[in-house]
């Protein structure tokens, strides 16, 4: 369980190598920082609601923006319905996320999503449709959505999925831990799915629509990043609310306390309900203020989205045609 | 830069709104500007260049009124009045067209605003302009609630109107909605640097069916707008400096018209160590860097607990050069240009001077009118930028130990506009909130305003809410008419002959702390009956007497946290002891004016009795702001009240004096009638047993016209009342040094209601809420 797995898996296509980023280790459970932790969720609110309005991004930049945003999509299917076919597809998209006359318009090299995540059971399909392409594959797990099956088999899920080839893992916390403020036991489930992991990535979905407060979502995620989360990230897609500014900017406000503090860098994903070129460009200006441009990089920052990379496209092709596009002149996925 | 270059560094580029709908509106008025008056614009006269303060380029010439245009503009207004008043629902029609009207042309406005301020797009466009909007929405349903809901209020008539150039629109909005919305018409200056919203807004009011006459703006520097104040109006209006404002104080002293002062601020933003620290930065950002910090209530003064001092400083700097400055038009820009060149080297001179440690943002600054996001640490109370109102991007700190020293600290300056305190303890919250020295406390927040919610200040800060309810008190009067106050002489001594022999002699002191004093100076004047009987001898105070009345006063402040139930207790123990002594009252008050008296104790114990009433009933309001939240009202005391009685009724001038005064927690300095003040030196017996505390009421007794200018010029009085004819002016001006509120009346026996106004500020506070 201790290969060393090179950090270039996340190098950003068609830019320069990310700088190799030290996996967080985690640290010791610092209760009295999890319960010092604050959210105020009005002031967090008004903060959000201002967001779209403070930063705007234009023609070639936006252009430049939303390729970025392409290299940083976890490109998803999880479906009860998938098959190794739909996820092929998938996979063939994943690779080629972008037409190439509309690359070319733009002066772009190929670009490809930031991985391929799926269930556990199409892991192998898209690994192997995925090989050679340097696009990780990143499987859901323990109990994806909900986290409430045996712990032993959540966490043997984890190994099976490394087996199958998965560089990256989302595993779902237990929400009862910390509705129940049982932060220890939050913290061993963490260690252990960490170390689970070996040395794929894990991002620990917190299922923030379930957490009940922004306080909680702090405390959350400071307590995941304690015990080694590489990411964390908001949402499985299944619950009612899924990602949104005012959760984001607490999960980030949590990822720029924890580096401050310990010189570690932990990424981000907000996942679910991010669908229109427009909101990705708000998140990405959001992480590019309140993180700074080293957590732009597929390393660091992940969207999960399914959709969101239709509208980006059809954004493109008007960017260079300047004409409003239409969702049939894009290759599915 | 390339689409590939920028992929890889991710910058942001230029998003510039476009200015082509408002340069074309400039351009369709040839870029030159009369004033607006009666319904048209007058062919410009002399004029001046008004600037985009971002690139120096001029974008119109606008008219230097002349003092034949301010007589026109009055006239106008004057003579469309009185039909304006007439139908309150047309004037609802029209302010609830004028709303549509803004949001219909938000954009333009926007745009505008931008070109001629130097703020942010996204201020204009997200903040200014709706906030416009609502003010004349929430307006028109005034004018239609008129009728009903203030049947015995009605307009003041002409208001004269001026504006500064920070918030030029939304300044105008906050004064002429409610200005028309009660049946006034106005006559409006904005600012000399942003006269160009106010024209364009004069320009399309037309298409609203805002009637010729019922709103005329006339431009130029401050020349005009002293020209306004000096005009036949009956209400001046001002926002801007503390040093103007005095200057319109004192400019309208004893004209009897109502003034409405909008003043500067240093307001302290207090972060306690359990705050949100994350969010309370973010509030930072919105306090001193919004509209480049040229903002009355910015959060100027930060006051940050020892604990998390360092913490808060560095993620403060770290924050601070997120900020992106430059051309307000673009879409992506926080930190636009300061409105003029004057503006920019007043800041740099301050900053040049400061002894503390300067941080500049680390970020870019484009050429010209631009100033960096400055912080500001290590600097005492005493130094001057703690102290003194910068008008810029500039923010002072300082630290504190424990929540008593933070309030200390933050009530440590001549202002009293607005305060911000962040802590997630509501215990800790809701006490500090009340004990601070600002007529708007945010709590966990900054910056928040509503036309539901008042707005105003304390202190130097100026007088007069703007918004709710209450701001309607400052665009209408009382519709029965105030009589004349009249002076009355004492009655002489006999020429000669037997003057009698009463009792045993009672003397007469003055009252102050709680205790009889004897007069500083040493005299003492005769009091004569209508018949020439020697009534007796009252003291003779003198300014030492005052100060040592006012000190008495302001050390009885624990008066004001009493609970008002505790307040009626003691109104109500004075009214029996009172009607205790009634037949010696009556006799007294026939024996000084030659009248019978029982009428007139009746009266005073009524008014002691509806004190008592009130006292545990004013309540405050929950205002209907749209954020998730509450934004209460409060009413709170004036703090120390100086008052000259009237001559006339002895008695009840006094206690319609000391009644609504002391029911809201207020402490006085009272000048009893000085004709026949023996009433009042009887009084003193009622006050001592009826637990007044020490302090709360002190009484003088002396010549008005010598103890007027020192009480109204005393810099710790926080109001002055009088109800003589012969001061009107003298109090006015003096009370200017300090900017404290004033009341002028022929007498203070009004409806109850009226009274406590005085005795009230309504303070704000904002409480948002939420938890998920």
């Amino acid at each position: 369980m201790s290969r060393f797995m090179p950090s270039e898996v996340h190098a950003l296509p068609g830019a320069d190598a990310s700088p190799a980023e030290v996996r967080n280790p985690g640290t010791p459970l610092d209760l009295d920082l999890v319960r010092a932790v604050q959210a105020n969720t009005s002031a967090i609110e008004r903060r959000a609601a201002t967001l779209p309005g403070r930063r705007s991004v234009k023609k070639d930049w936006q252009a430049a923006w939303l390729l970025r945003a392409i290299t940083l999509i976890d490109l998803t299917t999880l479906s009860g319905d998938d098959t190794p076919g739909r996820v092929r597809r998938l996979c063939a998209k994943a690779a080629n996320p972008v037409r190439q006359d509309i690359l070319d318009a733009l002066g772009m090299p190929p670009i490809h999503t930031g991985a391929v995540c799926v269930y556990h059971e199409m892991v192998p399909v898209a690994v192997e449709a995925l090989r050679g392409t340097g696009i990780p594959v990143a499987a859901v797990s323990t109990g994806f959505p909900a986290g409430l099956s045996p712990f032993r088999l959540r966490v043997a899920e984890i190994e099976e999925s490394v087996k199958a080839g998965a560089a990256e893992i989302d595993i779902v916390i237990s929400r009862r831990h910390v509705l129940t403020g049982d932060w220890q036991a939050l913290y061993d489930e963490m260690r252990q799915f960490r170390q689970a992991c070996g040395d794929a990535h894990v991002k620990a979905i917190l299922a923030t629509g379930e957490l009940g407060t922004l306080r909680n979502v702090a405390r959350a995620s400071h307590v995941c990043m304690m015990a080694g989360a590489d990411f964390i990230k908001t949402s499985t897609g299944k619950e009612s609310v899924n990602a949104t500014l005012p959760v984001t900017l607490t999960m980030v406000r949590a990822i720029r306390a924890y580096h401050e503090a310990t010189g570690h860098r932990v990424g981000y994903k907000p996942a679910g309900g991010i669908s229109k070129a427009k909101d990705a460009l708000t998140y990405l200006a959001l992480i590019k203020d309140e993180l700074g441009d080293r957590w732009l990089r597929p390393d660091l920052f992940r969207f999960g989205a399914s959709s969101l990379l239709g509208d980006i496209e059809r954004q493109l092709e008007h960017h260079v045609t300047g004409r409003y596009s239409a969702a049939n002149r894009h290759p599915t996925g | 830069m390339n689409v590939r270059d920028i992929f890889k560094t991710m910058e942001y580029g230029p998003a510039p709104e476009s200015a082509v709908e408002a340069q074309a509106w400039l351009e369709s008025h040839g870029r030159r500007f009369g004033c607006f008056i009666g319904g048209a614009f007058t062919e410009p006269g002399e004029t001046f260049a008004s600037r985009n303060p971002a690139t120096g380029e001029e974008l119109a010439q606008v008219t230097q009124a002349t003092q034949g245009d301010v007589d026109v503009a009055v006239k106008a207004a004057r003579k469309a009045q009185g039909d304006w008043a007439k139908d309150h629902h047309r004037r609802a029609r029209v302010l609830y067209a004028l709303a549509r009207l803004v949001q219909k042309q938000s954009r333009l406005f926007a745009v505008l605003e931008t070109l001629d301020n130097g703020k942010p797009i996204r201020e204009s466009r997200d903040i200014d302009i709706p906030l416009v909007a609502r003010h004349f929405y929430y307006h028109a349903g005034m004018a239609q609630l008129m009728p009903t809901e203030l049947p015995d209020r009605q307009p003041l008539g002409v208001c004269g109107q001026i504006v500064p150039w920070n918030f030029p629109l939304l300044m105008l909005a906050w004064k002429v909605a409610p200005a028309l919305a009660m049946g006034n018409t106005v006559v409006l200056k904005p600012a000399e640097y942003t006269s160009l919203t106010a024209l364009l807004f004069a320009d399309l009011s037309r298409e609203a069916g805002v009637p010729p006459g019922v709103l005329n703006i006339v431009t130029g520097d401050g020349r005009p707008g002293e020209m306004i104040v000096a005009a036949e109006v009956d209400k001046i209006a001002f926002t801007g400096s503390t040093s103007v404002g005095r200057r319109i104080r004192e400019a309208t002293a004893g004209r009897g018209i109502p003034l409405t002062l909008e003043l500067g601020g240093k307001s302290p933003y207090i972060v306690f160590d359990d705050a949100d620290l994350d969010s309370a930065i973010e509030g930072l950002v919105d306090a001193i860097w919004f509209n480049q910090g040229q903002v009355c209530c910015a959060g100027s003064r930060l006051l940050v607990q020892e604990s998390v001092a360092e913490t808060f400083h560095t993620k403060l700097k770290r924050r601070m050069d997120t900020l992106r400055v430059g051309d307000p038009l673009d879409k992506a820009i926080d930190v636009g240009a300061v409105v003029d060149p004057v503006q920019l080297k007043a800041i740099t001179e301050m900053v040049e001077g400061s002894a503390g440690e300067v941080h500049r943002a680390n970020v870019e600054i484009p050429e010209g009118c631009f100033y960096p996001p400055t912080l500001i640490t290590g600097l005492a109370p005493s130094d001057r930028l703690m102290q003194e109102e910068i008008f810029g991007p500039v923010l002072v700190s300082t630290t504190f130990r424990t929540p008593a020293e933070a309030v200390q600290l933050a009530n440590d300056t001549r202002y009293g506009l607005a305060a911000t305190l962040w802590t997630e303890n509501v215990n800790l919250a809701l006490d500090v909130a009340p004990k601070l020295a600002a007529g708007v406390v945010w709590v966990n927040a900054t910056n928040l305003f509503d036309a539901a919610a008042p707005f105003g200040g304390v202190r130097e800060s100026g007088f007069g809410r703007e918004g709710g309810w209450i701001g309607l008190d400052a665009y209408t009067k009382p519709a029965a008419r105030a009589p004349k106050p009249q002076r009355i002489e004492p009655f002489p001594a006999p020429k000669g002959g037997d003057i009698g022999h009463g009792p045993l002699d009672r003397t007469a002191k003055l009252y102050i702390g709680g205790k009889q004093a004897r007069p500083d100076g040493g005299y003492s004047r005769a009091i004569w009956s209508p018949k020439g009987r020697l009534l007796g001898h009252a003291s003779l105070a003198n300014r030492k007497d005052v100060r040592n009345a006012v000190e008495a006063a302001r050390g009885a402040a624990s008066w004001s946290r009493t609970t008002g139930h505790a307040r009626a207790q003691i109104l109500y123990y004075l009214a029996e002891n009172l009607s205790a002594r009634a037949d010696e009252f009556a006799a007294r008050l026939r024996d000084m004016t030659g009248t019978k008296g029982e009428t007139e104790v009746a009266a005073s114990i009524d008014r002691l009795f509806t004190a008592a009433a009130w006292a545990d009933k004013l309540d405050g309001r929950a205002a209907g702001v749209p954020v998730r939240g509450v934004a209460l009202a409060m009413h709170a005391p004036v703090g120390v009240i100086g008052a000259l009685c009237p001559s006339s009724t002895p008695l009840l001038g006094l206690v319609a004096v000391l009644a609504p005064a002391l029911a809201m927690g207020n402490c006085v300095v009272a000048v009893a009638s000085e004709p026949f003040p023996l009433a009042a030196t009887d009084f003193y017996l009622v006050l001592e047993t009826s637990d007044v505390p020490a302090g709360v009421a002190n009484i003088l007794t002396g010549s008005h016209s010598e103890l007027a200018p020192t009480l109204a010029g005393h810099l710790d009085v926080d109001a002055v009342w009088s109800f003589g004819d012969a001061e009107a002016n003298v109090v006015e001006r003096k009370a200017a040094g300090n900017l404290k509120r004033t009341w002028l009346a022929a007498e203070p026996d009004v409806p109850a209601r009226e009274a406590l106004g005085h005795a009230t500020e309504v303070r704000t506070i904002w409480i948002p809420y939420g938890e998920g």
